[in-house]
Order: C-alpha cells, then structure tokens, then sequence
C-alpha cells in the first residue's frame, strides 16, 4: 500500500512539475465553459441545470485524457525509467494502480476547478445539487473509464503519439459503440447477443442516464468494472512487454 | 559457501537469437565481477534477469539466497541496481527522486542514508535541479546514489561510467572500490581498463555464452604481449637482427623512434637473454620495458574466434 502512495505522489506530483498540468487544466476549463455556453446554449434554455455543462464532457475527455495517458507507460518505456521502476521491490499491480489512480486524481482536479459553473447556476436559480453531484460522479468515472483505456494502451509502446492516437480510437469506439456507426459495422458478421452487448458497452448510453440524474447500480458498476478489466490488462501488457 | 549472486544455465531466447546462451556463475561478498563482451554480447540482457526485470526462457538465478523467480520482492530488496544510462525521471530533482526511492525503500535511517549517498556522491550542488538539467556526470551519480541508498548486500551496475570524462569515471570507479570490501558488485563494461582498475574478477561472454571467468591477472597472461620486451630507444640494425635471432623470440613488432617488442613464443621469459645481447653489445643503460600482458589483446583474441 505505501509502495503505491509512493507512486501515485510521485506521479502526482510530477504533473505540476511540467507545463502539462497547467496546460491540460487551462484548455479543460477553458473549452468546458466555452462549450457550454456557446453550444449549449447554457442561457438560452433558461433551466436551472447542468445538463448543458456536462453533455460536452464525453467529447472533451476523448481528446484530453489520452493526451495525459500516453505518457503514463509510454514515457517510461523510452526514457528507461521503467526498469528503473520495476527492479525496486514493488509489484507491476502497485506500479500500474499508482500511475492510474495519479492521473485519475488529476483529472479529477481539473474537473473540480470547474466549480464556478456550479456557482453560477445556483446564484441565477434553484437547480437540484443532488443531480448536479450525480452528474460529477458520473463525469469522474467516465474520465477513469477512459484513462484507464489509455493507460492500457500506453503501456504498449514506447511512442506517445502511437499512444495518443490508439487511446483516442479506442475510446471513441467506446464512446459510440451504441451507436448505428458503430454498430453498423458490427451488425455485418455478428449475432444479435453480441452486437446487443456491444451497443451495451457505450459509455454516452451510461453516461446520460447519470447526467440526467438518474444514477443506477448498473452504469456505476459499468465504469468500475470496464476501469477494473483495463488495469487488468494493462498489468499483463507491464509484465509481457517489459523490455519491448 | 554459496554465493550471493548465483546463476544457473541462464538461456534468453528473443525469437530465434539466443542472447544469453547456458550462462552460470557465482558471485560473492568482497568481489567485484567485470561482465564484459562486445556489444550485443548479452551482458546487459543477463544484469536485466538477475534484476528481475526480465524473466528467463530457462535457468534459475537467486539473490542473497532468494530465487528472483519466486521471490521477486525479497531479491530486489537486498540489490541496488544502475540500469544502462542512468535513467532517472527527468523532471524531478535528485532531491525528489531520492525521496521517491527512500518511500519505497524504506531504509532503517532514512535521513542518515539520504544524507550519506548525497554527500558521497557530491549531490549538493544539483540537489534542486531537474535531473534533465544536469550534465551526464551528475546523472550518473544520481544514479549511483538511488542504487546505493538502501546499503544493498548486491550491487548491479550496467556501464557505470560510460560517456563520463576521465575525472568523473575516476569518481566513480573510486566510489566503486570504497564499496567493494564488504559488498557483491557486478559491473558490465566494455572499457578494459575499467577492469584493471576495479575487478577482481573478469568474465567475458560473447553471443550469450561465456568464454573465460577469471581474474584480470590470470586474463593479461592469456596474451601474447604477456612477457614481452618493448625497447623505446633507437637500435642499430645489428642489434635489430641479434634479437630477431633469439630463439625464445616469437616475433617482432616495431615500435616507434625505431624501438621494438620482442613477442614471447608461449611459456617464455625474454628478459634475460635480451639483456645479454644488449650487453655484448655495449647498451648496458637501455631501459627495458616487461609487459603484464594487453587486455584488449586478449578480448580481441577471444571474442573475434567466436565468428570464425
């Protein structure tokens, strides 16, 4: 457990040690707000909610999360620092939950620092904060789904913009798989169980049933576990990979 | 005894290239083991297994007694290890990086180590500089100081001080040596000099298999220049002939300002019968120089029979 506290500071820490940190929060805030208020029309719907807040966050953390994940192993791999790492006695399970859990709690930062938003809609009406902090819930986890994906991916190859591009079509698979562009394609040469599956696996279908304020076991339980089988994954990839 | 490194019928196979090829050895406290070997010989493949950072195709290696195999938390525990290059996180501070090792680490008197292996190492001046500021010299005492930080039994280092100017590797092969009375040190290097200066003992690998494990000394005498006679002084060409003529004499290679060295046939002293043609010759003052034998002869010898 220390091993891991000691990775995820570690890494925590080295966020703000770069442009990164100041970089990725600036274009978050910045583009959320923006977003927001000019395409979602954040005045003109004249209702008391969020809704116009958080239905641009599946689209912003397709760009930007991988854009902090790529580094996560990538970076590793091609500086040395990995066997750096692995030869102190810590496990890859420790190693690879640090890293995640230090990039999760980033972006989790940055989605805080979007709290004005939450102060302005309360100072122009009454909204429901109950559904307003479902909504950052469900925001938080869908960032770790789609972390998760990229640290996995990351964990790959040495090339952070081979990472960057992977995370970003995988994520976007992800994303629309409930969708017919998706589907679709699937629909050609699989059985129905299994294109319902897929469509199933969407993270907007999950998503906007959280952002609508309705928070069921089943989508919460969807993101832990979709963040769980990814870390899995990338713990076999660590351990398979190592000097690749 | 056994030893606190001990390797086994090490085998890594990449596809179809062996690069490491049914490797054993033992290493103890006190001894500090040159790995050498043309590149790509498998030296720093087989400081990766030992470390625990590569697993092996087949063969066993174990540390301070623990198998790495098994007990991959209990062998890296007792080793500090310096991969290839020093890598360090770029933009932490040594003061930070340390710090980071020290977490996971955990050495009994955190303060007292951290401040023993900077002041060791002369980390003062750059203590709170970004590692990717620092020149190489200082990257590598960085290095050397997170390997060194929790007292380690084992320690592995791969190239120490390639890229380090004369000073610096001077730095660090004196560190080196202050660390090898009671500690297992394995370096892997391809300066031959290195080996002279710091092992006990010397074993070269070439293409995964070992050739030769023995000590520096034992090495220089495998070479032909063991023995051998150099003159640096102008000789006439009657002189030239007389010790041409010798019958231990194997060949003769000029030197420069017309000199020369006498090359040994196997098994042979020359000193005493070039001195007696020296004096009928009345050049009783010409300094004689014996040589101990070339390393770079031997390697050479050695690792380019393998491809023939």
């Amino acid at each position: 457990m220390s091993n891991l506290l000691a990775i995820l500071r570690r890494e925590l820490v080295g966020y703000f040690q770069t442009p990164v940190a100041y970089v990725f929060i600036m274009i978050f805030l910045l583009l959320s707000g923006a977003l927001s208020f000019y395409m979602g029309n954040f005045y003109e719907r004249e209702q008391a909610d969020l809704g116009a807040f958080f239905t641009f966050h599946p689209w912003l953390y397709l760009f930007l999360v991988p854009a902090i994940s790529m580094r996560l192993w990538a970076e590793e791999r091609k500086t040395g620092s990995i066997e750096l790492l692995i030869t102190l006695p810590v496990t890859v399970l420790e190693a690879v939950l640090g890293k995640f859990l230090a990039a999760w709690i980033f972006t989790g930062i940055a989605l805080l620092l979007t709290f004005p938003i939450w102060l302005t809609v309360n100072y122009l009406g009454d909204p429901d904060n109950g559904i307003i902090l479902g909504a950052y819930l469900g925001s938080f986890l869908m960032a770790g789904g789609f972390m998760a994906i990229g640290a996995c991916i990351s964990a790959t190859t040495r090339n952070q913009v081979v990472a960057f591009i992977l995370s970003l079509v995988a994520c976007f698979l992800f994303l629309l798989s409930g969708f017919p562009l998706v589907l679709d394609f699937f629909q050609l040469w699989l059985p129905q169980p299994v294109v319902d599956t897929i469509a199933s696996l969407s993270f907007l279908t999950h998503f906007s049933s959280i952002n609508k304020g309705v928070i069921d076991l089943r989508d919460l339980s969807y993101f832990v576990i979709l963040i769980s089988v990814w870390l899995y994954a990338n713990v076999i990839v660590v351990r398979a990979r190592k000097a690749a | 005894m056994s030893g606190s490194v001990v390797v086994e019928n090490l085998v890594k196979v990449y596809g179809d290239l062996h690069a490491v090829d049914d490797l054993s050895f033992e290493v103890g406290p006190g001894e500090v083991l040159g790995f050498l070997g043309p590149n790509g010989a498998g030296k720093s493949t087989t400081m990766k297994i030992i470390t625990g950072f590569l697993p092996p195709t087949s063969g066993q290696v174990s540390v301070c007694g623990h198998p790495v195999a098994t007990q991959p938390r209990e062998a890296k525990k007792c080793l500090g290890y310096l991969p290839e290059g020093a890598p360090a996180y770029s933009e932490m501070t040594p003061w930070q990086f340390l710090n980071f090792v020290a977490d996971i680490r955990r050495p009994a008197d955190r303060r007292g180590r951290l401040d023993w292996v900077i002041g060791q190492l002369g980390l003062e001046p750059v203590l709170h500089r970004p590692v990717d500021t620092l020149s190489k010299g200082y990257r590598r005492r960085v290095g050397l100081a997170q390997a060194m930080l929790h007292d380690p039994r084992v320690l592995i280092m791969d190239e120490p001080t390639d890229g380090l100017d004369p000073n610096q590797k001077r730095q660090v092969r004196d560190f080196i040596n202050e660390m090898a009375q009671d500690k297992t040190i394995i370096i892997s290097t391809h300066i031959l000099e290195e080996v002279e200066a710091i092992c006990t003992r010397a074993i070269i690998v070439s293409e995964g298999k070992l050739l030769v494990d023995e000590s520096p000394e034992a090495l220089r005498r495998r070479s032909r220049y063991c023995n051998a006679v150099t003159i640096q002084a102008p000789l006439k060409d009657s002189v030239r002939a007389a010790l041409g003529e010798l019958a231990d004499v194997a060949v003769v290679e000029p030197e420069r300002n017309q000199g020369l060295t006498l090359i040994p046939r196997p098994g042979c002293a020359l000193e005493n019968s070039v001195r007696d043609v020296l004096l009928r010759h009345n050049l009783k003052e010409v300094p004689l120089h014996i040589q101990a034998g070339r390393l770079d002869d031997v390697f050479h010898t050695l690792t380019h029979n393998v491809h023939e």
